[in-house]
């Protein structure tokens, strides 16, 4: 042992020693505290029945939702492209919670500027601002492509985008042919999926109309034969390596179109460079020349999958997140409809390998009763997995579920799933409600496991149930992004989370004489 | 040693070409390369305060950040809503680390997130109805919440909903405190209004409201700490050695009656300053409680503040300062004899909110580290005047540095660590900078007192030493490798 060797305790070591403990109790002589007894009360009331049938009750306040706003999604979508900047029109306040949230999760940087809007703004406009703006971020950040999106500021004093960039562009502050994509992202209407959607259908429509190119969907030469994808809000970056995986194992050609992989999984090299990768500006116009168009994230995606079918005149071929065997069994009958290629053997051999996995684990996981949380496309995938190893979802609560595809909402679709398979017996899909309501449905119906983002941690450990991260934002551990969860490699690596979080649990809980060796 | 004044100067120009014409001359302004003058001024030409350039990438937040992240959020057994649509209340979720003890929930609803939703039709017919039911609610759900309060969003305020008057009705119903705060993101130009009108909502609604049972003449509050990583009750338990009776907390770990007995104290020490001058400048008028400013990062400064505090005081309390520092102070030189000769010499950059720019600047000093650019998101003229005495000759001080300055300056001064926030930390990491961040202490902590510098100096240490630094082929080294093949 070294000489110089100091004792430096961590905060849960040095708080838990005794002139610490005795600090917290002296305090309470001027916290004028609940007495012991009454914050047990609380605390067994909370748990309670009763107190459950309360919580489900109210109408307005909103506690723990499992939902961001419009703009934070709207920039995930700009940071999908080739050297485009997003640009928050409004409050400069947002920007920075939107910043910080994306890199809370990605642990990465998140360009994006904001127009700095203030009281004066408030009463005048923010056209001045957002010309002053546009000026300011060109010429430090050199962006090929603006991504302007609003905030609730923007939106209640009725900012017009438009007509702002055109008297920028009058102005000779920006070129007549600098491109600014736009959209409206008022925080009051749906979440941060919405956002994404009304940023990426804004790009890909701008992008289109200038162009002045007309869709002919499988036409071309080089440009036809294609197929685009698009995976929508998708907090793993490692699902964008494991769709061109499954893409190029096909053999097609394709465009995602919105790839912020690149963005959010730079490589340290000693330079920062403010753009990575991303879908080039010139494949979208080309883009509405493909054959079809493949959605991974259907829910998310309304208004994009309607401007693509209704304007590109493209079938458009629309899932859900696609976890586990049967959702990539779907995914790439998707493919293989969309492109008429057929599935390669190479996949169907990683399935297998796969489903291998699954026959070994399924002991540990049979009976195990789930709850989740989290965005819609994303529960249906996580339902479909838990049910096709076995497992049972008994509590499903999604905060931003109040939304439709092809006139089926998300609840119909989640609860027709579930009565599909006898293990979805016991599910209850709840759709708008938070994290608050989950706690309930913890403590009165409990679970054997939690799966969902960072937020549902608190409610988790209320219920003393562990939880397994999956979705956005996931703050607390690291690295869970870079795996893929979609596709047969996905399944492997959800597989593997929960198996082991299953077994830790075991050995952790061991009374022992069951602390095996051999699991 | 002094820093290089004319190059540093030629060095800002360079950063600052890249604007056009107006922001250019705007942020000129902004910046000032520590003279002697300039430490004795109170006319430094410094420019702060005032509205960022539209589209720059600023490091600010807005006045609810002020107000909810910072002032009232950490109030614990209070619940504070978010009030307007979602996003605001999502991001300030638990993430300024702000320690309480209690249980979640129950009868401590600091990381919590509690909020009206705000839909289109809140929008169109106003949220004051829905404000009543939403209390009305809490106190259902929160039967031990001792009083709530209204964080406005921006809607609210461009809506003209009347919050004060709902909070007046709901504060008569409920038989508790409810404190409306008016601390729309639009107002002011940062963070630094919201801890303003934050300030003010605690002196109209909450300052004053209830008695101490016994005074004594050792009672003191600590103002400004929000306990992030446990740094109010790091600095607590030497005041409490030292033998004052801290009675408030504001408002890290804080309670609603410890802002309502404060003005009961002798003596108001305030750590950050910024954010809560105001209350210690109307306390001072209106109940004659004389304050100082203290600074517990790094032992040098922790010994000078420990003793300014004691001196304020009787001979008994300055004799167990003394003695406290004679007990505390070898474990405070075997952590610089082991940390310094890592860390000599390293240049540091940092760029933090209203104080710890130059709070921390002690601590760094203490382990042999050289400051050599500095700067404030919100600071305000007197923080600059403290500041500037502070640093070293041709030290660069920069108010509400843009994204692309501080990268510009990092690179050209070759700094050895940044200090800065989330939004700043993985840009230095791909340019291979080591960083902490020094809002949240990158989740690590307390860094106050002499149980934080331990940490802090480990941390500093394991940043700036790290091997993995050493791992990143840099990009231009490669290519000249390969150029001379």
């Amino acid at each position: 042992m070294s000489k110089d060797r100091l004792d430096i305790p961590d905060y849960n070591t040095l708080f838990s020693e005794h002139r610490f403990v005795e600090q917290r109790l002296n305090k309470q002589q001027f916290e004028a505290p609940c007495s012991e007894q009454e914050t047990a009360e609380a605390l067994a009331y909370s748990q309670s029945a009763e107190y459950m049938e309360k919580n489900f009750n109210r109408k307005a306040v909103v506690i723990n939702p499992h939902k961001a706003c419009q703009p934070l999604g709207s920039i995930m979508a700009a940071l999908g492209f080739e050297k485009t900047l997003p640009f928050v029109h409004g409050s400069q306040g947002c920007n920075s919670y939107f910043r910080s949230h994306l890199s809370r999760h990605f642990k990465e940087p998140t360009p994006a500027v904001s127009s700095s809007m203030t009281e004066d703004a408030a009463v005048f406009g923010g056209m001045s601002n957002l010309i002053d703006g546009l000026e300011n971020s060109i010429a430090l950040y050199k962006p090929e492509m603006v991504a302007l999106c609003t905030t609730c500021m923007a939106e209640v004093i009725g900012d017009d985008l438009s007509s702002f960039i055109g008297n920028a562009r009058q102005k000779g502050v920006i070129s007549e042919d600098f491109p600014v994509a736009f959209c409206n992202t008022p925080s009051f209407v749906g979440s941060h999926i919405t956002g994404y959607d009304s940023m990426l259908k804004g790009i890909l429509s701008y992008l289109y109309e200038r162009s002045g190119l007309q869709a002919a969907p499988g036409s071309g030469e080089e440009t036809g034969e294609k197929l685009n994808v698009m995976l929508g809000f998708e907090p793993y970056t490692g699902n964008f390596a494991e769709i061109r995986k499954i893409l190029d194992a096909f053999d097609t050609k394709y465009t995602l179109l919105g790839d912020h992989s690149g963005n959010y999984d730079s490589p340290a090299t000693g330079e920062y460079e403010y753009y990575y990768g991303g879908t080039k500006l010139a494949d979208v116009p080309l883009a509405a020349n493909a054959l079809g168009t493949l959605s991974l994230q259907k829910y998310t995606l309304k208004k994009t999958q309607d401007f693509i079918s209704e304007t590109w005149k493209q079938q458009v071929s629309a899932l859900s997140t696609p976890l586990g065997i049967a959702g990539t069994d779907k995914l790439l009958e998707a493919i293989s409809e969309l492109t008429g290629l057929p599935i390669p053997a190479s996949l169907l051999e990683e399935r297998g390998r796969v489903v291998d996995a699954l026959t070994d684990s399924h002991p540990y996981l049979h009976g195990k009763r789930v709850a989740l949380v989290g965005d819609p496309d994303l529960l249906i995938g996580l339902i479909g997995f838990c049910m096709e190893v076995g497992m049972e979802p008994v509590h499903i609560v999604c905060s931003n579920g109040d939304v439709d595809f092809n006139e089926v909402k998300f609840k119909e679709e989640a609860e027709a799933l579930l009565a599909s398979s006898p293990y979805g017996s016991e599910a209850t899909v709840y759709v708008g409600n938070d994290l608050w309501h989950m706690r309930s449905l913890l403590l009165t119906d409990p679970v054997d496991l939690a799966i969902g983002s960072s937020h549902l941690k608190f409610a988790a450990k209320d219920a003393n149930v562990p939880l397994i991260r999956v979705g956005f934002p996931i703050f607390d551990r690291h690295h869970m992004h870079r795996y893929p969860i979609l596709g047969y490699q996905g399944a492997l690596n959800l597989l593997s989370q929960i198996v082991n979080t299953v077994l830790d649990e075991l050995d952790r809980n061991n009374s022992g004489f069951n602390y095996d060796l051999v699991r | 040693m002094g820093l290089d004044i004319e190059a540093n100067k030629k060095l800002v120009e360079e950063v600052l070409e890249a604007y056009p014409k107006k922001a250019k001359k705007d942020r000129e302004k902004h910046f000032q390369i520590n003279t002697e003058e300039a430490q004795t001024c109170g006319t430094c030409a410094l420019k702060s305060n005032i509205k960022s350039r539209p589209g720059v990438m600023t490091p600010r937040g807005c006045s609810y950040a002020g107000s909810k992240g910072v002032v009232w959020g950490p109030i614990k057994d209070m619940v504070h809503i978010s009030h307007g649509p979602i996003g605001c209340g999502q991001y300030s979720w638990g993430t300024r680390r702000n320690y309480a003890s209690g249980t979640l929930g129950i009868d401590n609803f600091t990381a919590m997130q509690i909020t009206s939703d705000f839909q289109e039709t809140d929008i169109v017919f106003g949220g004051d109805k829905k404000l009543e039911v939403i209390m009305r609610e809490i106190t259902e759900m929160f039967p031990l919440a001792k009083g709530i309060s209204v964080q406005s969003e921006c809607p609210v305020g461009l809506i003209g909903d009347d919050i004060e008057a709902v909070s007046k009705k709901m504060s008569k119903e409920l038989e508790m405190p409810v404190v409306p705060v008016r601390c729309e993101g639009f107002r002011g130009v940062s963070q630094s209004l919201g801890h303003h009108i934050a300030n003010d909502a605690i002196r109209d609604f909450v300052l004053g409201k209830a008695e101490l049972a016994e005074t004594g003449p050792y009672d003191v509050n600590i103002i400004g700490d929000y306990n992030i990583g446990g740094d109010a009750w790091a600095s607590r338990i030497l005041l409490e050695e030292m033998g004052l009776r801290v009675i408030a907390q504001w408002s890290g770990d804080g309670t609603l009656n410890e802002l309502e007995i404060a003005h009961k104290a002798k003596l108001n020490l305030i750590h950050c300053h910024r954010s809560m001058n105001y209350m210690v400048e109307h306390m001072e008028k209106a109940y004659g409680i004389p304050w100082m400013e203290y600074n517990f990062f790094g032992p040098s400064k922790t010994y000078e503040s420990l003793r300014a505090i004691a001196a304020l005081f009787d001979e008994t309390i300055q004799e167990n300062c003394e003695k406290m520092i004679a007990k505390h102070k070898p474990a405070m030189d075997a952590i610089i004899h082991k940390y310094k000769p890592r860390l000599e010499n390293k240049k540091v950059l940092l760029m933090i909110g209203g104080l710890r720019s130059r709070h921390t600047i002690g601590a760094y000093e203490d382990l042999g580290m050289d400051i050599v650019a500095s700067g404030y998101e919100f600071a305000h003229k007197d923080d600059y005047e403290k500041t500037f005495p502070m640093m070293k000759e041709g030290t660069i001080i920069m108010d509400d540095p843009t994204a692309y300055e501080l990268e510009e300056l990092a690179q050209k001064m070759n700094v050895d660590l940044v200090g800065s926030g989330v939004k700043e930390k993985y840009v230095y990491h791909k340019m291979g900078v080591p960083f902490r961040q020094m809002h949240s202490w990158d989740y690590s902590g307390p860094y106050h007192g002499f149980d934080g510098f331990k940490i802090f100096a480990k941390d500093m240490d394991m940043t700036v030493n790290s091997p993995v630094w050493n791992l990143i082929q840099k990009k231009k080294t490669v290519q000249k490798e390969e150029a001379s093949i």
